[in-house]
């Protein structure tokens, strides 16, 4: 009798990769569905067409580089990254932009460097960080939080101006948009105003911003699940929050009327996204689970100093594309020590 | 001597967690809970299998130098009677495991992952199983440290857990020994032939422990065992209990590979024994429970190592259950006396899933390493994706290595780089590769980068040699050239001053001088043959 010859492990696990990026998509959902109900249709038509966009640019390289479609497709590590760029981008942008970053993400950031498991950097956030270069204007629209517009935009128009880039003749601009709650408050402390002067506007919920907040709250949820199941370790998470939170309060206690508290740091923007989702990326961070507090700092330390001194109004996605840079580096200096050896 | 450790007295119905328990356990890192697929083989007592018509015994069944054949084909032999000898201090002999004619002396598949060929003697049994010359020392503890050494050594004794290191070896430490060990933890799934020796051979084991500790003198006696055999950890401490040895049996968690030995002594001493060191170097010597039996029966009733109880189980065995065989029977033999296999099956492993490995055929006899013949049937082995850095490989790595790197070089055949990371460390206990989602086979690369490695230290060493042959042989074609030359000058010189024609004396003297010349020119070249051939 002939039987076959593998090696062992004889009996195959349980995990795989399809499993665990579905475990992402599930944790996705709660605050998703929280960025619907405060920003409207555009962040579920947005989430359609990334999606749509990126399965069909995976299969397209799939097929120019000669590989089987279906594995890369079954893996969905496309759609997480679809969906990634789908709740941070604005949710009336323009279908091109979406495209555009899709793009940049899938084929640029991921595949040009060798595909799934190659890529250096986190591609969700280098195409966001493309389009946020090229296209500023775009890119910070960002609708008024259900409640605070004049106006909501129903389905149909949000989908009109998703694949015209016009609004329905009815609605302007000026009048569902709204600055940010962080872009706000850095042009207006800029104007010599203080912060308890500021966040006395209605914009600006009990934590950071209204609805930004709450999203920030359900996606917290979704990072508690994937705690849960084991896809992701604490150390990313935490040691982003602590040092975004501990960057804020050093400078706020110093300086109350011009640096915000941490709370306000953490549920803004796309910090909590950033720290559950996106730096804990297991391909372009760090791995060993020191090497993965550093990398969780160096987000929160960038994220802060980028949002409190530079040029654009988020730093999650700069900060993330920094580390991922200093990745290597990071592993090599953060090896464990080995089982029987002296620390290196 | 032996302290006395209180609390060695067990409540086995309860909970195999003695309360009482002296010895404070302690954890390594990473690790699995596996399912154990343990019970499908525990149900039947120990079965001593028939006697088989030939005996097939490969001569190199331990780690070390390789043992020379001692017999002949056509040759009678006796049961226990050695066939070869142990060429080397790092070395084994194996013996007739029953009483028959030598068929063969030649090359045959044995289990080995290569599915290579290898030297086995061949015996046509008898049927009478009829002893030869038995040697034993019931009065251990009166006899000399180094006569029991050697009787075990030419017993042909070595590691039953599974490496088959020599066991005399490790019981001449060459320091003071603190802690003897006994494993039987046995962390591998489907295996139970240590379970099921413990419950049906405890109070043998201790004594086989107690005959260790005397040549050890070790201070304290610990047997592990996992707490999934509350069974097997009743009787141990009932055997214990009931001997003069003070030992204590501890349960340890069932967490794969908890009996790695490293990661055994880390669980019970918290030490960690060092990257380039044995445990003997930190006082602490570890043996498997079926090698405690096998110094047992060596000892006490002269019986060498000429059989084993091995597993033979899985979902694609009719009756899984435990035999007590001889080395050298047929694992086909085996399996058809468990009922043979079920249909669909597919995969043939010698040990565990973990660990154990795969063989082409049925066909190869049973060794002294061999604890487990398990066959399994649908094995479903998705198609490898990349790595995508995930860690959870390096989370549950005891030896806490970092398998993603060693992979990453290990495909990059960058075999210094992986060297930096440890390789060596690895103890391919498999624990990353079953939890990797990308389903890589990740041990696969880490032997074969093991392999290419010695493989090239091999080749640097044979290339040592063969440029040091060189510059010999050089030299001696230089010396050579010179030594024609001083002897032709010495011709001419010899010509000049010849004698005159006639004078036969002159003569005489110059043809024994000629040959003289060759006679010892004759003797140089084979000199010189026997350096090269050093
Ligand atoms: S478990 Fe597999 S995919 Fe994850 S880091 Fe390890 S080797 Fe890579
Ligand atoms: S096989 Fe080697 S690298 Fe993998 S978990 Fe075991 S010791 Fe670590």
């Amino acid at each position: 009798m002939q039987f076959d010859t593998q090696t062992s492990p004889h009996l195959a696990g349980e995990n795989s990769v399809a499993a665990m990026m579905r475990q992402v998509l599930y944790a996705l959902v709660p605050g998703t569905l929280a960025l619907i109900w405060f920003f409207g249709w555009g962040v579920l038509i947005n989430l359609v067409l990334a999606t749509i966009f990126a399965t069909a640019l995976e299969a397209l390289v799939m097929v120019l580089r000669k590989r089987p479609v279906k594995a890369a497709l079954g893996d969905y590590s496309a759609v997480v990254t679809a969906w990634l760029l789908a709740v941070t981008m604005p949710p009336l942008s323009p279908w091109w932009l979406t495209l555009i970053a899709v793009f940049f993400a899938i084929v640029v950031a991921k595949h040009l460097y060798g595909g799934l498991g190659y890529n250096p950097f986190n591609p969700a956030m280098v195409g966001y960080v493309v389009c946020l270069i090229s296209f500023p204007v775009q890119m910070t629209s960002w609708l008024a939080p259900s409640g605070l517009a004049e106006h909501s935009v129903g389905f149909l128009a949000s989908l009109q101006t998703i694949l015209t880039g016009q609004l329905p003749a009815s609605l302007s601009w000026d009048a569902i948009t709204m600055a940010t709650p962080l872009d706000n408050l850095r042009t207006e402390t800029s104007l010599g105003k203080t912060l308890s002067e500021i966040r006395a506007e209605p914009l600006y919920g009990s934590l950071a911003g209204q609805g930004w907040e709450w999203a920030a709250n359900f996606f917290f949820l979704g990072g508690f699940w994937l705690l849960y199941k084991k896809i992701i370790t604490w150390h990313v998470p935490v040691a982003l929050i602590v040092s975004l939170g501990v960057m804020a309060a050093l400078f706020s206690l110093g300086n109350p009327d011009n640096f915000p508290p941490p709370t306000f740091h953490i549920f803004s923007g796309g910090a909590i996204l950033g720290a559950f989702f996106i730096a804990t990326d297991p391909v372009s961070g760090a791995t060993s689970p020191r090497g993965r507090i550093v990398f969780g700092a160096g987000v929160g330390v960038l994220t802060y100093i980028i949002r409190t001194w530079g040029g654009y109004p988020d730093g999650i996605a700069f900060a993330v594309l920094l580390m991922n840079m200093a990745a290597p580096t990071i592993d090599y200096y953060t090896k464990p020590r080995v089982f029987g050896h002296k620390p290196e | 001597m032996a302290l006395a450790i209180p609390g060695t007295t067990g409540n086995p119905d309860t909970n195999c967690y003695d309360m009482s328990q002296s010895i404070q356990l302690h954890t390594f890192h990473g690790g699995l809970k596996l399912d154990g697929h343990k019970a499908i083989s525990t149900s039947h007592p120990i079965k001593t299998a028939e006697l088989p018509a030939t005996l097939l015994l490969p001569v190199q069944q331990h780690i070390g130098q390789p043992a020379d054949v001692i017999v002949k084909p056509g040759e009678q032999v006796f049961k226990g009677q050695k066939l070869t000898r142990a060429s080397d201090y790092i070395s084994a002999p194996i013996h007739a495991p029953t009483s028959g004619i030598i068929s063969a002396v030649e090359e045959r598949l044995v289990p080995h992952p290569s599915g290579l060929k290898a030297l086995c003697i061949e015996i046509q049994t008898d049927g009478k199983d009829k002893w030869g010359e038995k040697v034993s020392y019931p009065d251990f503890r009166n006899t000399d440290i180094v006569t029991l050494r050697n009787h075990i050594r030419e017993s042909g004794i070595v590691g039953l857990g599974g490496a088959a290191f020599p066991t005399s070896v490790k019981l001449n430490p060459g320091r003071s020994i603190d802690t003897l060990i006994l494993n039987g933890a046995e962390c591998e799934p489907y295996i139970t032939c240590d379970d099921m020796l413990m419950r049906e051979h405890a109070a043998d084991i201790v004594e086989g422990m107690a005959i260790m500790q005397f040549m050890l003198s070790a201070e304290q006696c610990i047997i592990g065992i996992e707490d999934n055999k509350p069974e097997a950890i009743a009787a141990m401490r009932a055997a214990v209990k009931e001997s003069e040895l003070a030992a204590e049996v501890v349960a340890i968690p069932t967490i794969y590979p908890t009996g790695g030995e490293k990661q055994l002594i880390k669980i019970l001493t918290n030490q960690e024994v060092p990257g380039d060191s044995l445990p003997a170097d930190i006082g602490i010597v570890c043996q498997n429970v079926g090698t405690a039996k096998a110094v047992y029966d060596a000892v006490i009733h002269g019986q060498p190592l000429i059989d084993r109880v091995i597993t033979v189980t899985g979902e694609g065995i009719a009756q899984p259950q435990n035999f007590l065989a001889l080395i050298g029977t047929s694992m086909a033999e085996l399996v058809a006396q468990a009922g043979g296999y079920k249909p669909g099956v597919k995969r043939l492993i010698m040990g565990g899933s973990m660990m154990g490995f795969a063989l082409a055929t049925d066909e190869i006899p049973i060794i002294k390493a061999s604890n487990c013949i398990l066959a399994l049937t649908e094995v479903e082995q998705p198609p490898a994706q990349p790595c995508i850095r995930c860690g959870k490989c390096e989370q549950v790595c005891p030896a806490l290595l970092l398998p993603q790197q060693l992979f990453w070089y290990a495909q990059a055949k960058d075999f210094d780089k992986i060297q930096d990371y440890h390789l060596f460390d690895c103890i391919e206990c498999g624990c990353c590769a079953e939890v990797c989602p990308s389903h890589i086979p990740l041990v696969q690369y880490y032997r074969f980068a093991k392999t290419e490695i010695w493989n090239q230290e091999r080749e640097k060493v044979k290339s040592d040699i063969a440029r040091e042959r060189h510059i010999f042989h050089e030299e001696r074609l230089e010396r050579l050239k010179k030594e024609k030359a001083e002897r032709l000058a010495k011709k001419k010189a010899a010509l000049k001053n010849r004698p005159k024609v006639g004078d036969a004396e002159a003569k005489k003297s110059e043809i024994e001088a000629a040959l003289a010349r060759v006679k010892a020119k004759k003797e140089k070249q084979t000199t010189t043959q026997k350096n090269i051939e050093r």
